[in-house]
């Protein structure tokens, strides 16, 4: 073991002003002008479910010595059908919208979608990145987001500890939020059967709250001159109403044929892990950026994900970076295709992004950085998502996203 | 548990043989100080991916903490 001494002087300033640069920004434009980050992201599940409208736009600007402050506005638009978690028959089928005022009807051998659903969201957040010591750097941010049935707040604090002539940096974090539902037409009772209009469901308030908690401890290592690698670990909490209000279940007699529907209940507590790797290597200008996280809970989750990008530079700041996903998850315990009449479980839900699945990703991004600053770029992505057991229907979506970033 | 020691064995091992890695000095990051070795060069797509995966999958985080809640039905 080598105990080597700080630079001084001339290595001192240099290795101050690579830091400044490893912050992202140079200081000559730094101090007056404003990083702007903006995106469009439209997500379609197809023209029968959900379609996704989502403008970004993050801004950042120094205060001076590597403190920054930022804030980033995102506004979501909604529209379209969502699986509300009955299975598909031979028979038509009929349904109450969550608000009880009305209903609607699915055809024989369609899984059946809730159209009612449209939403709106804001989410705003707030950054601040301050250095606490010369090698000690703490991030604060705050988060606000509203939907007509969904609120969240949240604070979120970072420290990063840099050691070995700044090659590697120790980070911990924690972060809490306190989130509160509103459902339409109020919280059904769990498990209670889906009544028929005009008949009103069986509620257990108006309102209900929940809170997540998570904590995470990471190192990120300078392997070389060309190779960054992280390692990190989280831990999360969440407590209070965690039960999806719009979702069903459908209800299967001795004869197979669906008798009923009733609401689905989930679990008031999960211990949510993970740890995650990534390492980015530059070839002689080409990145590589790959990923693994494995995940796991205490309702009986487990997943891999596995993400890779190759950025191939094409020559004058144009570039091409093809992305592949893969995800695979195990079913949650108490995760059911239907109910059988008669059963009582304490807890159930057919929602199928609780059960055995995988979800694959192909994208494209091309980018032209006309500087470090200022950068136009366009991905197309393709998702699937599939049952392990080949029971619910696939979902495919189309991700498209436009990005610029620019000094202002 | 096991894996938070774990975890934090691995990396207290990595900040004390800091020298078991080829050291790279302040001058030499030319490279990783580019924007696209940076892990949060490109913040908006991770937003973006990170909110698409936690509304259609059970799994979410690992790279940070936080972020903001949304009902995501």
């Amino acid at each position: 073991m080598q105990l080597k001494k700080e630079p001084k002087s001339v290595r001192g300033a240099l290795a101050l002003a690579t830091c400044s640069l490893l912050a992202g920004t140079s200081p000559a434009h730094a101090a007056k002008e404003w990083e702007v980050d903006s995106a469009v992201l439209f997500y379609s599940e197809g023209s029968d479910r959900i379609s996704l409208v989502e403008p970004v736009v993050g801004l950042r600007k120094a205060l001076g010595d590597d403190e920054y402050v930022g804030m980033r506005i995102v506004i979501d638009a909604l529209t379209g059908a969502s699986p509300n978690g009955a299975i598909a028959t031979d028979a038509v089928q009929t349904f109450t919208t969550p608000s009880g005022d009305s209903s609607y009807t699915v055809q024989p051998g369609e899984t059946p979608l809730d159209p009612s659903f449209k939403d709106h969201r804001i989410a705003l957040n707030g950054v601040w990145e301050k250095p606490l010591s010369e090698r000690l750097k703490g991030v604060f941010s705050a988060n606000f987001s509203t939907e007509y049935d969904y609120q969240s707040m949240g604070v979120t604090a970072t420290l990063a500890r840099d050691f070995n002539n700044r090659n590697t940096t120790l980070s911990a974090g924690a972060s809490y939020s306190a989130d509160t539902i509103e459902p339409v037409g109020g919280t059904p009772v769990g498990l209670a059967s889906m009544p028929t209009v005009p008949a009103v469901k069986q509620t257990q308030g108006a309102s209900e709250d929940k809170t997540v908690t998570e904590f995470l401890v990471g190192i990120t290592q300078v392997l070389n001159r060309r190779t960054l690698m992280q390692f990190n670990y989280t831990h999360g909490m969440d407590d209070g109403y965690l039960t999806d209000p719009y979702k069903l279940l459908s209800v299967v007699n001795s004869a197979g044929n669906v008798s009923g529907h009733r609401f689905e209940k989930r679990p008031e507590e999960r211990t949510r892990q993970t740890v995650f790797w990534r390492t980015l290597h530059q070839f002689t200008e080409d990145v590589l950026d790959v990923s693994y996280r494995y995940y796991w809970d205490d309702w009986g989750v487990s997943s891999h994900t596995l993400d890779t990008r190759y950025r191939y530079e094409l020559g004058g700041g144009h570039y091409l970076q093809p992305h592949v996903r893969l995800y695979q998850q195990s079913a949650a315990d108490f995760y059911r295709f239907s109910l059988a009449e008669g059963a009582t479980p304490t807890h159930a839900s057919a929602d199928y992004r609780l059960g055995d699945m995988t979800t694959t990703t192909f994208g494209l991004k091309y980018g032209f950085a006309v500087s470090e600053d200022k950068e136009y770029s366009m991905r197309i992505e393709y998702m699937n998502q599939s049952d392990d057991n080949r029971r619910f229907e696939d979902v495919d979506a189309i991700i498209v996203q436009a990005s610029y970033s620019f000094l202002f | 548990m096991r894996m938070l020691i774990a975890s934090a064995t691995l990396g207290l091992a990595m900040v004390q043989s800091g020298c078991a890695f080829e050291p790279v000095q302040p001058w030499d990051k030319d490279v990783l100080a580019q924007r696209k070795m940076q892990l949060e060069g490109y913040p908006l797509d991770t937003y973006l991916d990170d909110h698409i995966y936690f509304s259609k999958e059970a799994s979410s985080g690992g790279q940070a903490v936080g972020g903001g809640g949304c009902g995501c039905n």
